[in-house]
This record gives structure tokens, sequence and C-alpha cells, in this order.
């Protein structure tokens, strides 16, 4: 009993030493929130697929009441917006091509004549295809504008689709983002602190003053691994308290659920900094191989792709990576409200990545010393 | 330069940057001073005296604060880059591209000073083989050892004849065979070009070699004159002392330099303690000091009037950066019992990083309460016998017992009993003194009050402030903490990796000073150097070169093994690390 | 004469750079294998294309008009509908992420449409909005052309009155595969990364290594210091573009429809941008560490969240628009979907490449202060 309070100190002893190391430089306390911070205003504004306003060209050949009706319907929804007013077809290229719009209305010259005759009226719509996401979004808008002129006109849909979206009704994709922001923009710098902690002090010369003591690597290993957690979950704290409260995203699940998925998450992106750590001899090292592990990571989690849509083999490679199952865990958890139950399956390849890259570190950094 | 004008005029040069703690302080405080064209001039001063300030404005990559700097004849506020086309500088650590090859090194410097081809080829080979580079043409700069970098260093500076060579302290951190070697180039080069020379430096011997040599300290110019003329200020104050039988000569200066209203300073060699008294100190007292050991007058030498300048200079100051001395009954000793036999034991080590041997077949063994010195030129394997010792590197072969354990295979708990002080100051640089020191104490398992306790007194014992941030502490107080936290949990044997490297002549004298003092208290200290008179300090030295153990013994013994008994360390050195050499050149080519 | 001595001196410094970045077996990983791995990776990985998205159909009506409502989920090669007839199973499914939308035929959906107003309900999983998305309106298409077919032959509710018919075409990218415009995109990333991380070393490295005080001592220029670090990592930029323009082509089938002299043209513009401001980072910051956090913060997270990759500039606040406008990367983003995809433009190539420049001279001037010789 006597040796694990004894143990246990030391781990204490470390741990305190560099949460103060890490808190005292009043650059590191800027960098810690600051880039949290900022990231997560920025991103919740940038990244969101939901078109606001799709400027648009038209070109009317009718020149009709009926075909002023229908352009007034489009103008009226606040979404489209008339830049141009072509008076050719040859004008259509331009406009779209540098980008001046993203469609192109074009009104033949017996719409008037067709709608009046209770005929089908085609109207013509070339979208820029340059973002076909965009482009998919605008089309989807126009359609819905023109069957409400329809039933307006009196035309009985053929069949009516009634919406109903769950966990994010008017389907924001900021909803979609935000919540995953938690886990990643933490997990950038967690996995960053973590593998430059022992790079750094193996750099300053400080590694071989701790191996010299009486701590064994397992111990240096927990005292290492429980700030970076530590500093990561706080992080995760700040983006969430943005989310929550500036972004004004509902929350529907426990907290204490979500926090239990962030202890999880962070724990293995820590296990994968750590073994980076132990693996490079310098930081320049260290910095590199984070970086080629973070791109992947944040791009293969399905925070802005679905992991879906990737090929099988990809979605293979995917168990590797904590994000895929952290985006998942807090998503699901916090706009879906899913309980323990429900995500438990999520936590499996997190603790097996955990269980397998901590002891790995401890092996490695013993032996990676020469 | 056909005018016979001076190359460097300088007058009431200032240069202020901010401290570590924010507050500014001058460098260079008011320097003037003439150097005459066609001469050998030596900068001298301990660390901080603003010797590489000095370099870096006549080199024109400082901006002075105020007053007038002309090199040859050339005002460097005006048109510094019409200085930097003629002159050549070699800055303290002259970088060298390491990923390139020493042929490409060169190629480089001659294509950027526009030497043409012709000339080229002739000024190459003539250097190459005055540095002895010449087989390692293809070798990267990085492959090379850290003489041979410095030589490389000299000849990028030297592709083209230059109307005046600044050299800042171009043998730092070198051993004394390369040293020797680095001089002989320059003195060459003086002789057969004519070459304008200003060299900073912090060796005398070196300063004694020049035309005329500056005294610097603390960004002003102390004294100037020819090394003659500046060694007879020490006139009819140097002497020495052979201490009583069994009386260790360290224990001896260590009573003279706790007297610094007699003495001005005291070092031992050869068995001797030389000392300078105080011009005006009182006989009697004095020869109490010297407790009937009858002091012989000895002739003065540069590095004495060195000293007393530096003394005299310093002594009205108290908030100098070098610590005062610390007393013995100041240092606690080891906790645990003390046992016989050898503490460090050692027998056929060998350690091999590929198929290059870094130490080869080594064998000895430290007594309790010895101070064993490790020397040898850089690269000669003492670091990686030191690592090994403390069970931070494996051994490849061979058997090695550190307090009865192997520190590599041995439980962590073993570790407790050793104390290691990194060669670089290895503690947390952003966390203050008290921080630093309590975190080790907690690692090495000290808990609660007791661990308060332990703190506080070696916090009073090593004379430290609890809250300044130990990145920003002098390099003196840095080394001082460094062995404060090194002592923390009293061990048995305490490792010093180079602790001397880079710290002035004054902060050397009290760092052994502390030295001396533990190994009165009975802990055992095991240290590397590369400055040869520190082996004066040791009770037993090894030499290494090249990873072999090539003499062990005391400092006597070594030296009388070199053939060259009651001479310099420095040449003893010399001499044995060259017979050695030799002997393998020898075997080499019967082989 | 004096020319000449610029010439030699900037020939040497080239060659001194170039066979370290040779010898630097790091540098030719980032430089080289980094862009083809992303661009595998990413070509192969990111995609917002729906495909066989299972949608479970709950059938509490089995009439004959409910069947044929809902047979045209069967033939699209976006969904795969999986039947149930509880409503209570589809939504333990969608719950658990096995289906990503329910639709529902109501059990009166054959005399509703009798009535005249057929409903079908759809409910969508919004965790991931943007396939939610996707999927309404693939579900409505399919909806609606076995609706219109019927009405084609008669069979149901006479048309009335005339309506407005919508024909679009998507142009540049007819099949709306998002592919196409993510992989041009992709190219923007990893010139600004690769151009960036790889620069943003080179002068805080000799800073650390203390190799630039003996440089400064000599007749060197620091305008020759930039030039020669400037010279060696373009070739290597425009290697990795042509890998990556290969790759695109190759392995993702996207077209090339611009002239490939444009997108080169354009393209080494941009790189001599990142690869400048990679420099300039690196003398504002003299150390390896800091300088390679910045370059990820100022180049790659910009060029990857505000560039117009993958989120449209024209859905966000007046203010990021304008963030999203200073970074260059947004230039070139445009210039270059529009090369691969619609053709060659000279006026927007030209307007490009003119920002560039501009970037280009003042990131030079900077850089150039930040090597002045002087240790101030």
């Amino acid at each position: 009993m006597e040796s694990v309070i004894a143990n246990i100190a030391q781990i204490v002893a470390l741990c305190r030493k560099e949460i103060i190391a890490l808190l005292k430089d009043p650059a590191n306390r800027v960098i810690l929130i600051g880039p949290a911070l900022i990231q997560s205003m920025l991103f919740g504004y940038a990244a969101t697929f939901d078109l606001k306003q799709v400027p648009y060209a038209v070109l009317d050949q009718s020149h009709s009441a009926a075909s002023t009706k229908f352009l007034a319907k489009l103008d009226g929804t606040g979404i489209f917006q008339r830049e141009a007013t072509l008076t050719n077809a040859n004008q259509i290229a331009h406009v779209i091509e540098e980008g001046r719009v993203l469609m192109a209305v074009s009104i033949p010259a017996d719409f008037a004549e067709r709608l009046a005759s209770n005929r089908q009226a085609p109207v013509q719509v070339i979208l820029d295809g340059r973002n076909s996401t965009t482009a998919g979004a605008a089309a989807g808008y126009i359609n819905s504008v023109t069957a409400g002129f329809n039933r307006e006109r009196g035309a009985a849909a053929p069949v009516t689709v009634v919406r109903r979206a769950w966990f994010n009704p008017n389907l924001d994709s900021r909803w979609q983002i935000m919540p995953a922001m938690v886990a990643t923009l933490s997990m950038l710098q967690t996995l960053l602190l973590a593998a430059l902690s022992v790079a750094r002090e193996r750099e300053q010369g400080t590694f071989d003053q701790l191996l010299v003591t009486p701590l064994t690597p397992l111990q240096i290993l927990v005292g290492k691994a429980v700030p970076s957690v530590l500093v990561g979950v706080l992080q995760s704290t700040i983006v969430l308290l943005i989310v929550r409260f500036w972004f004004e995203i509902p929350m529907a699940g426990s907290l204490w659920l979500f926090y239990l998925g962030l202890f999880g998450f962070t724990g293995a992106s820590v296990g994968i900094g750590m073994s980076i750590s132990a693996l490079s001899l310098n930081m320049q090292q260290a910095m590199l191989y984070t970086f080629l592990v973070i791109m992947p990571f944040t791009l293969l989690s399905g925070l802005i792709t679905p992991v879906r849509n990737m090929p099988e083999v990809l979605q293979i490679l995917t168990y590797a990576n904590p994000l895929r199952f952290g985006v998942d865990l807090v998503r699901r958890v916090y706009l879906e409200g899913a309980g323990l139950f429900d995500v438990a399956h999520d936590f499996v390849p997190l603790v097996v990545v955990a269980a397998l890259t901590l002891p790995l570190a401890a092996w490695l950094f013993r032996h990676r010393l020469a | 330069m056909t005018e016979a004008r001076s190359s460097v005029v300088i007058e009431e040069l200032c240069k202020r940057f901010d401290g570590p703690d924010g507050e500014p302080f001058a460098a260079v405080n008011g320097i003037s001073l003439t150097i005459e064209p066609g001469t050998l001039t030596a900068f001298v001063g301990p660390d901080g005296a603003g010797k590489t300030t000095l370099m870096r404005m006549m080199a024109g990559l400082l901006q002075p604060d105020s007053g007038s700097l002309h090199v040859l004849g050339i005002d460097l506020n005006e048109d510094p880059q019409a200085v930097q086309n003629r002159i050549s500088y070699m800055p303290q650590r002259f970088g060298l591209y390491e990923d390139l090859s020493v042929q490409e090194n060169l190629d480089l410097y001659a294509d950027l000073h526009g030497v043409p081809q012709d000339v080229r080829q002739e000024r190459f080979a003539r250097l190459l083989h005055m540095t002895d580079l010449a087989r390692f043409t293809d070798r990267p700069a990085g492959k090379l050892s850290g003489g041979m970098k410095q030589k490389l260093g000299l000849a990028c500076t030297l592709v083209r004849v230059p109307d005046l060579l600044l050299l800042d302290e171009p043998s730092v951190g070198v051993d004394p065979l390369s040293r020797r070697d680095l001089w002989e180039i320059i003195e060459q080069l003086i002789e057969d070009e004519g070459l304008s020379v200003i060299v900073s430096t912090t060796y005398m011997d070196e300063a004694g070699r020049c035309d005329h040599v500056f005294v610097l300290n603390r960004g002003t110019l102390l004294a100037e004159g020819t090394p003659d003329a500046l060694r007879r200020r020490a006139h009819g104050l140097t002497y020495m002392v052979t201490p009583r039988d069994g009386v260790p000569a360290r224990d001896l200066q260590a009573r003279l330099i706790d007297a610094p209203d007699l003495v001005v300073d005291a070092v031992p060699a050869g068995g001797q303690v030389h000392f300078i008294r105080q011009p005006e100190s009182d006989e009697t007292r004095l020869k109490d000091l010297l407790s009937d050991c009858e002091p012989q007058r000895r002739e003065e030498e540069l590095e004495d009037a060195f000293m007393l300048l530096l003394h005299q200079h310093d002594a009205p100051d108290e908030d100098a950066t070098t610590p005062p001395p610390l007393a013995s009954q100041d240092v606690a000793g080891p906790a645990a019992e003390h046992g016989d036999g050898p503490v460090i034991f050692v027998r056929d080590l060998v350690r091999r990083f590929g198929d290059f041997t870094a130490v080869a077949n080594t064998s000895f063994d430290v007594q309790r309460g010895e101070i064993f010195g490790l020397l040898g030129p850089n690269g000669a394997g003492k670091t990686t016998t030191f690592r090994m010792l403390c069970g931070l590197l494996p051994a490849s072969s061979g058997e090695l017992q550190v307090a009865g354990v192997n520190l590599r295979t041995a439980r962590s708990a073993a570790r407790a009993r050793i104390g290691y002080v990194a060669q670089k100051f290895a503690l947390y640089s952003n966390l203050s003194v008290y921080e630093n020191l309590d975190f080790f104490g907690g690692a090495y398992g000290l808990r609660g009050s007791k661990r308060r306790k332990r703190v506080d007194e070696i916090i009073q014992q090593f004379d430290l402030d609890p809250s300044a941030q130990s990145g920003n502490l002098p390099l003196g107080y840095k080394q001082r903490l460094a062995m404060a936290a090194g002592l923390l949990h009293e061990p048995e044997i305490l490792f010093l990796d180079e602790p001397t490297s880079g710290i002035d002549p004054l902060a050397r004298r009290a760092f052994w000073r502390t030295i001396t003092a533990l190994s009165q208290a009975g802990v055992t200290v095991v240290v590397t150097t590369h400055f040869m008179e520190e082996a004066e300090y040791c009770d037993r030295i090894a030499i290494q070169d090249a990873g072999r153990l090539l003499a062990i013994g005391t400092p006597r013994q070594v030296r009388e093994e070199s053939g060259l008994d009651g001479g310099h360390m420095n040449e003893a050195f010399i001499a044995i690390v060259e017979k050695a050499r030799a002997e393998e050149g020898q075997a080499r080519e019967a082989a | 004469m004096n020319e000449s001595a610029f010439l030699t001196r900037l020939i040497a410094l080239i060659r001194k750079e170039t066979r370290q970045m040779l010898r630097d077996r790091s540098n030719l990983l980032v430089g080289l294998l980094l862009p083809v791995g992303l661009i595998l990776l990413f070509g192969y990985g990111l995609s917002f294309d729906v495909k066989d998205a299972p949608v479970a159909v709950v059938m509490e009506s089995n009439s004959a008009a409910a069947r044929e409502a809902v047979s045209g989920l069967e033939g699209s090669r976006y969904l795969l509908p999986v039947r149930t007839t509880s409503m209570r199973d589809a939504e333990k499914m969608l719950r658990s992420g096995r289906v990503d939308a329910i639709v529902r035929v109501p059990i009166d959906f054959a005399q509703a449409q009798a009535r005249g107003d057929p409903r079908i309900q759809l409910i969508l999983n919004g965790i991931d909005s943007t396939t939610a998305s996707s999927l309404e309106a693939y579900v409505n298409g399919a909806l609606g052309t076995v609706a219109l077919r019927r009405m084609d032959r008669g069979t149901g509710a006479p048309a009335s009155t005339g309506t407005v018919d919508i024909q679009q075409r998507i142009w540049f990218n007819e099949a709306g595969i998002s592919t196409w415009y993510l992989v041009p995109g992709l190219v923007v990333l990893i010139m600004t990364l690769v151009g960036a991380f790889l620069t943003s070393l080179l002068i805080a490295r000799e800073w650390e290594r203390g190799t630039l005080e003996a440089l400064f001592v000599t007749p060197v220029r620091p305008l020759e210091l930039v030039l020669a670090k400037l010279v060696p990592y373009l070739v290597i930029g425009l290697i990795e573009l042509t890998i990556c323009v290969v790759a695109a082509r190759v392995l993702f089938e996207v077209p090339i429809r611009g002239s490939l002299v444009a997108i080169l043209l354009t393209s080494t513009a941009y790189l001599i941008v990142s690869l400048l401001l990679g420099l300039f980072i690196s003398g504002a910051t003299r150390n390896q560490f800091a300088a390679s956090q910045m370059a990820l913060l100022t180049s790659f997270m910009p060029a990857m969240m505000l560039s117009g990759f993958v989120f449209d500039l024209r859905n966000v606040p007046l203010v990021v628009e304008i963030i999203g406008q200073v970074v260059p990367a947004t230039h070139f983003m445009g210039v270059i979907k529009t090369l691969f995809l619609a053709g060659t433009n000279w006026a927007m190539v030209a307007k490009s490449c003119a920002i560039m420049l501009g970037y280009a001279l003042l990131l030079l001037f900077l850089t150039w202060r930040t090597v002045r010789k002087t240790l101030d």
C-alpha cells in the first residue's frame, strides 16, 4: 500500500510539473485557448453547406405576365438574387464561367402560350457545376419554388413528400459540423502536445535528467499523458460552450456520457501522440509525424464527407482513426441524445487504440534512447 | 592596403540589449581603441565581457547604439557591405553546412567571394594541406570531429586573403591538440601573407602569442598593451606553495580561495598550489593561512595579471554574475551507509554505434569519496562512457557496476543513489528554482513536509533565489541549481558531465570550490572535462582518446607517464595522445 | 562585372540549396511522397456523392397504388430500399444508423390518391445534414418520376392546368460528381501545404544552426539568399503539380478542359506565392518550431476552410468572406477549378496571375526585410 502511494505521489509530482510548465508561459496559455476559440468561431460561420444566396441570371424571351410572375416568385424567396438580365443565349456561358452567377434561368418565347394552353412549359436552368454540392442545393431550391408556383396555378401535385428531419429539423449543416468540432479541434492540439512532450525534453536535454531519477517509464508515461488528456478535455469544453451558447445548438444528450466519450477519445489521441513522441528524436520529427497523421485523421473522419462514401478499403483503414469514432460519438450524443448502449460500439475502437499505443509508447521510451 | 592607416578605429562605442529580465544592459559600454594594420590582436575577457558583441559590430552585423566605428577606413554605419566585401569573419559557432561536403563548403565560400578559378585551386590545396583535411574532401562537414569542423570553418573564411580577419573565440570547446593546430595555421598565414588578425579568446596562453592584448570586462576596456607589459602588472604578487604530505592540493587551494582579502586567486598545479596574494595583504595572517607551508615566489604569467585585473574590477560590484563559493560545512554528505571497496567498477566496457566503436575495452574503478576525472578531446568517448555509467545507454558488452548495481537494468530505486548533472543546463527553464527543485524532490520520492524541508534546506545551502526563473539565471547559478537538483536526495555518487565548459575562469573557481566541499563531505564525484588544468583538482584521472583509455592514475602519475614531469597538464595530455596515435599508426602500417 | 558577380553568387547559392534539399531525406519525403499519398488518399476518400444509401420503406398500405408509388426507389442508383411494415422497426433502424432515411407510405395512401392529394412521409437523419439533403433530392426525384409517368399515361389526376417544368443542366460537371471539383481543390491544398511547409523551415534552420552569421560577412546580398531558396523548391513544386494533374486525369478521370499552358502558368504563380509565404514565416520567426506551427495555421487551414475548397464562400457572413478573399488560395482555387472543368478563360487567368504577382512582390519585399544582414 505504502509503495502504491509513493508511486502515485511521484506521478503527481510529474503531472504537476507538466501543468506548471505549460501554464507558466503566457504564450502557451494563448496557444491553448486562442486557436480553439478563433477556429471554432471562424469555422462555425465558414463551414456551412447551406446555400443562403443564389445569384442568378435571367434570359426572359417570353416577356409575358406569366414569366414576370414566375420570376417574381423566385425573387420573393430572398434566396435567389438576380445579378444579370441577359438578352441572348450566348451570354449565358460568359456569366456562368466568370462565376458571377451560380445559375442561369432561361425562359423560352412560348412560355406564356404553353401555360395558357394548359401544356407543360419548360424552363431551362443551367447550373455552375464547379461545386456540384452547391449546384445540387440550388437545383433543389428552384424545384421546390416551381412546385409551389404550379400548386398556386391549381395543379395537383403528383405526390407530396412531407419531410421531417430528426435531430436537426432544418437540416442546418452547422448542426452537423460544430458538435464534431468539439472533438476535432481539441485533437489537433492534444496530439501535438503529446507528440512534443517527450521530444521537447529530449531536445532540451531534460529527458536524461528525468531518466536518471527513480521514475519508471510507465510513471513517466502516465505523468505525461494525464496533463495532455486534461488539456484536451479543457479545449473541448471551450468549443462545447461556444457551440452550445454562441451558436445555440441544442444539446439532446447527457453531459456525463458526452464527457465519457471525450475522455475515451482524447485518451486514444494521446496514446498516438505519445507513440509519435517516443519515436521521434527531435521536435522537428515529432511535428512532421504529427502532421502526417493529423491530415488524414481529419479529412477521413466523417467530419466533412461521410465515411460511408469512401471505398471499402479506406473505410476499414479508418478503424485506426480515433477521430472517426470520436466524431460519431459526440455527434450522436449531442444531437441525437444517444445513450451509452447506443454508442457503446464507438468506444471499442477507441479503447483498442489506447490500449495498443500507450504501452507501445512506454516500451519505446526505454528503447529509443541509443 | 597601401595606406598606412589603422585597421580599426573605435570611439566611445556603446551597444545595449534587453536582458532576460527585461532590463536593458550595456554589452559594450563606451569602448575606444585603435588597432594597427599587420598585427595580431587579442580581445580577452570572461563571459559577458562584450567580446562577441564587439566582433559582430566590427563585422557590420550589429548596429552600435552610439559612438563611431571605422574598419579599414570605412564607416560601418554608412556602408557595412563595403566592409563585408573586404574582411573575413569566423563566428564563434561557425555555421558549416553540415550536409554539404568539405569541398562543397569551400566552393560555396569561394564562389561567394568571387575567387577566380585559377587562384582557387592553388589556394584550396594549400588550405587543405594546412588543415590536414585533404583526405576528407568528400566527407559531409557534419561527420567531422569538433576540431576538424573548426579548422574547416577557418579554411572557409580564408578562401581568399582578406584585408582583415576577425576570429571570435576560434578555440572554444576545441581539444588541446586541435587548438594547437589552429594556432599554427593562423601564425603561418600571418607570416606568409602579412594578415591583420583580431582574435577573441578566454585562453591566456593564446593571448600571450599576440602582439597586442585588450582586456575587457562587462563591456568596458580594463587594460591594453603587449602581453609582456600586461604580465608585469602581477609582478611580485605570484607565489607557489606545496601542501604537507597527505593533504590534497585542492584542500589547501580551497582554504586560500576562502580568504579573498588575502589571496586574489589560487589554483592547484602539479601537486602544488599557485596563488596570487593581494597587494596589501597582511604577512602574518597569510602565514597563518598557509599553516607553516613556505610559499615560494614564481614568475608571473599573463593569466595572473588577468585574474588580478578582473578581481580588482569586480570587487566593488555586489551583483556580479559569478556566485560566491560555498564553504564546506554548508554541504550535506550522502545519507547512505558507507561500505568498502570500489563504488564504481568497470571491466572491458565496449559501446558500438553501427560499425563505429565509441568506447573500446575500457576498465577502471572509482573508490568511495574520490574525485575522479575523465579527460579527453571532443569525441573521445567521454560522454558515451558517462552515459553508460548513469544507465542512460546500454553497453554493447562488458561489465558495469555503480554503487553495486548496473543502473541500466537495476530497479529504479537504485537510481536514487546517484545524482546526475548533464552537460547542458538540463532543468526546466521556464519553471522557477523552487518549482524545479520541488519537482525533482517529488521524482526522487520525497513527499509532503519532508520534501518541503529538504528543498528549503538545499536552497539555503546553495544560496539560491527560490522565485527566480531558472532559464534567466546567470550561467554560474544555473550550474549551481543543476547541482542542487542532483544532490536533493543526498546521493552517494555525483556525476558531472563537462560542468565547466563555457563558464568563465571566475565561475570555474567557484564551481570547483563547491566540488571540493562535496568531496570533503564524503560524496564520490565523477566529472568529465576538456580543461586539462582542471585535472589538478582530481584525485585520479583517466585520459581517453578515440574511445580508448590511454592513461589512468593520479595527476602526478599521468604526468610522469607522459615523460614531462612537472610540466603543464596540457602538454602532458598532448604528449600522451600523440604517442598513442603514433603507436596506432605504426600498428596499422605493420598490419 | 557587377551583374556577373551577382549571377555567380546566385548560382553558387542555388547549387548549395539544391544539394541540401536532395540530401535531406525528410525534405524529399514531404516534397514528393506526401503529395502522392495525399492525392490518392483524399481523391478516393473524399466524396459527397451518396451511393446505395439504405432507406427504410414502410408500407403501411399494401395497395397497388402504394406499391407503384415507391417503385421508383428500386431503380435509383443512389438508394437501396429496405422494406419493412412497422414504423417502430424503421425508427430503430434509423437510430442505430442501419438506414439513413425512412420513406413511409401511410395506410390511406390509395384513398388520398383518389382524392388527388397523395402524401408520402420522408424522415431523414439530420445528424449528417449533407447526406440528408442529398437523400431528400434523390427520394423526391425517384417518387416524382413515377407520379409523372402515371400522369403521362393519363391514369393519374388529369392535368387541369399548364405547369412549369424545370429542365436542369449542370454545366462543367454534368453528372454532378463531387470528385470532379474536390480533386482540383486538392491540387491547391497540396501545393499550399508543401510550398509553405518545406520553405517555412529554410531560413529558420539557418538561423538556428548559425550558418547565416558567417554567410552575412561575405559579399552576398539578402535578395540573392531569398531567390536561391526559391528556385529549387519551385522545381519540386512543379514536379508535384505534374503528379497531381496526371493523377487527376488518369486515376480520378477529372476532365482537363482548359489549356495546360494556362494551368502551368497560374500554378507557377501560386506556387511562388506559397513558397514565399513559407520563406517569410521562416525569416520572421527564426525558429523552426514556431515556423512550422505558423505555416500550418496561416496557410493550410485557411486554404482548406476559407478558400472555397468545399465550403462555398457565397454562404458565409461578410466578415468571413473578406478574410477568405485575403487568402491567396481563394483566388487560385477559382481559376484552377475553371481550368479543369470549364475551359480556358484568359481573363480569369490574367486576373489571377496579376493578384499572385502582387502577393509575390509584397512577400518578396517582406522576406527580404527579414534577412537584412544584421543580428539585431
